[in-house]
């Protein structure tokens, strides 16, 4: 077996809303490998968005321990939260969160912004092939206000990839998106799986659950199901039996 | 993140709201540049004041009759007559610290020549008095003593009266021109010395022999006042004392008694008038203080604005990691690149609108290099004080509640 990159123990999450405790997350324990593409589902309210932000390390649990690449998270202090986040996550989120009036590369720069081990040219470089990475090359210095939604999410998933992070994390990626568009963002993600990138994806709709190659399910902050995914559909085969558009 | 980064995200941010950004760079500009001009205006007319004064005589003392009480009515200083030729005579006798004395009396009246006439007022003197007053004859001679002690009708014109008297541009001296019905001749010209600081035409000025003034035009015998001058600036405090225990003397005044007559120095005035202009420039600099304090806030308002609108870019950028104090210097750079800028165009507009003002309405202006220094402190003090809040509250921001703000 290949390397833990995330080890959950025992984690609960709750809220306190006045007087009332919300259990957001239950007591959930698993372990993510490197190299995997994982969907996370579940109704809505059943804690998906509480437990990407905890594996982002964005937030920390309220019992329980969280292991990134063989580091505790729970005993580190917001300062060194942020510098892993930088290190070694990559968000990508649903509304794609791109900086207003900024082209491309720059957008795309601006983790590697916060890490000082890289000169300006190297950033530069960097970007630029993270966006060619994903397809953009000949969109390196449209402004986000010049560009599709599914363009933008391209952006924001080359600003995912840039850091070289051990793990992609995506909340409901796809979810502003049309059908087409969403299905070449997901043949996108299944070519970064395929180059060995680790991918958590939340997602909704089962359809894009097939694209991964392991489910997990959660209901009321517990995982109710986690399975391997022995058919792995192919997004590019979807994409292409997809009616042409009429216009 | 590196300073040259956060300068250009800043840069970046001020750019996409550029009027945003000028508007509240206003509020900063016009306070630094009022700031400036108001103190250039104070500081300026205080030297002017203050070179003004030095041109008068700035070792003068002047001794008036006090305000006193005859038959019951209480006099005004003028009217008043404890000053004698006697008091005069033992200044100008028994003195060590003063270098000059001369008796004033003086009347008002119409002076005729020919076809012209004008009102102004006669003041009579002895020769010395144009050395206290630091006044220089341009043509012909000062009365000489003979003409003193015989009440000679002879007089010193000054040229604001030439120039009404003689529009025609006639040779002054030698003429005579008739004061009241009484026939002067003038025997010389006083130098033009223009407007003092109070607005007072220095060359309407007509001297005579006080004894001529006091037989001839007012038939009195006591004195108006006394002008002297100290020898130096330095002792002007002790020629005043001196001529206060003088006049106390020949008044025979007893230890209880108050002065019956006013001791006052050139320097008394110059301080009074400049501490006056003190308090303008302080009152001045306190409004202009005030509107780059407005300045200040605005800026506060519209980095409030600023990290409310940008709370998604915040979220994201810690998402991406970057630190609390990342996003803090952003803001907080971006706070003191408005107040810094403004600043500078604050401080050249100042400079600019003090130079108008001494161009277009010849008001003296002294730029101060304090002021500059002080305003530019001032507005990056700004800067960094009312950005800090806005800026520490948005490098505060959850970044799960900041992603998630609409
Ligand atoms: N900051 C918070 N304060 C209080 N309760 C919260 C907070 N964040 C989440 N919760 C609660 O935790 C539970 C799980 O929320 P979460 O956002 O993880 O759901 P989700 O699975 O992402 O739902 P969706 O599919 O609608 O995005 C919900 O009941 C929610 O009300
Ligand atoms: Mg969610």
């Amino acid at each position: 077996m290949s390397k833990a990159i995330i080890r959950l123990e025992n984690i609960k999450r709750n809220f306190q809303v006045g007087d009332e405790t919300v259990h957001a997350l239950r007591g959930v324990s698993f372990s993510i490998y490197e190299g995997e593409f994982v969907s996370i589902m579940g109704s809505s309210g059943s804690g998906k968005s509480t437990m990407l932000n905890l594996l982002g390390c964005l937030d920390t649990p309220t019992e329980g321990e969280y292991y990134l690449d063989n580091v505790a998270v729970s005993s580190m202090n917001k300062n060194e939260r942020s510098t892993l986040r930088n290190r070694k996550i990559g968000f990508v989120f649903q509304s794609y969160n791109l900086l207003a009036k900024t082209t491309a590369v720059e957008n795309v720069e601006l983790p590697l912004q916060y890490n000082p081990d890289y000169t300006g040219k190297e950033r530069r470089e960097k970007a630029i092939k993270a966006l060619d990475a994903v397809g953009l090359s000949d969109r390196l210095y449209h402004k986000s206000n010049q560009m599709s939604g599914g363009q933008m999410q391209r952006v924001a998933i080359a600003r995912a990839l840039v850091n070289d992070p051990v793990l992609i994390l995506a909340d409901e990626a796809t979810g502003n998106l049309d059908t087409r568009t969403a299905y070449e963002i997901m043949v996108l993600f299944q070519e970064l799986h395929a180059k060995g990138r680790t991918i958590i994806f939340v997602t909704h709709n089962p359809e894009l659950a097939a694209f991964t190659n392991r489910n997990i399910v959660l209901r009321d902050g517990k995982v109710i199901k986690d399975s391997a995914n022995d058919h792995i559909e192919s997004a590019k085969k979807m994409l292409d039996a997809l009616p042409k558009q009429e216009d | 993140m590196n300073i040259g980064n956060l300068i250009k995200i800043s840069l970046r941010a001020l750019n996409n709201n550029k009027m945003r950004a000028f508007l509240t760079m206003l509020g900063i500009i016009i306070g630094v540049a009022s700031v400036i001009t108001m103190l250039a205006v104070g500081q300026g007319s205080k030297k002017s004041i203050q070179s003004q004064i030095s041109q008068m005589g700035s070792n003068m003392i002047m001794i008036q009759p006090g305000t006193g009480m005859m038959g019951g009515v209480r006099q005004s200083s003028s009217d008043m007559q404890s000053l004698k030729l006697e008091d005069y005579y033992a200044i100008r006798d028994k003195t060590s610290y003063i270098a000059a004395v001369s008796p004033s009396v003086s009347s008002g009246g119409q002076f005729i020549y020919g076809g012209n006439n004008y009102p102004a007022s006669i003041s009579g003197v002895t020769p010395e008095y144009l050395d206290i007053r630091k006044l220089e004859v341009d043509e012909g001679n000062v009365f000489s003593r003979q003409q003193v002690a015989s009440a000679a009708k002879v007089c010193l014109v000054g040229q604001t009266i030439i120039k009404n008297l003689f529009p025609n541009g006639e040779e002054p001296v030698g003429k005579v021109i008739r004061f009241n019905k009484i026939p002067f001749t003038i025997i010389g010209t006083i130098k033009a010395k223009g407007y003092n600081t109070m607005g007072m035409d220095q060359d309407n000025i007509v001297l005579a022999p006080y004894t001529t003034i006091q037989k001839r035009v007012l038939a009195i015998t006591y004195i108006q006042g006394i002008f002297a001058s100290a020898l130096s600036e330095n002792v002007t405090e002790k020629a005043i004392s001196e001529v206060s225990t003088i006049l106390r003397t020949n008044h025979k005044l007893k230890a209880s008694d108050q002065d019956d007559f006013n001791v006052r120095s050139q320097q008394e005035l110059s301080s009074m008038l400049t501490s006056t202009t003190d308090i303008l420039t302080i009152l001045l600099a306190c409004i202009a203080g005030i509107s780059l304090l407005v300045g200040g806030i605005g800026i506060m308002n519209i980095m409030y604005v600023s990290v409310t609108e940008r709370t998604r870019e915040i979220g994201l950028r810690m998402s991406i990691g970057a630190k609390g104090r990342d996003i803090l210097s952003q803001f907080l750079i971006e706070a003191i690149l408005i107040s810094f800028t403004g600043g500078i165009i604050g401080i050249i507009l100042g400079g600019g609108a003090s130079l108008l003002i001494k161009l277009v309405i010849h008001w003296p202006i002294s730029v101060q290099p304090y002021s500059v220094f002080l305003s530019f402190l001032v507005c990056t003090i700004t800067g960094v004080f009312f950005g800090w809040y806005p800026a520490k509250k948005a490098s505060q921001l959850d970044p799960i509640e900041a992603l998630r703000y609409e």
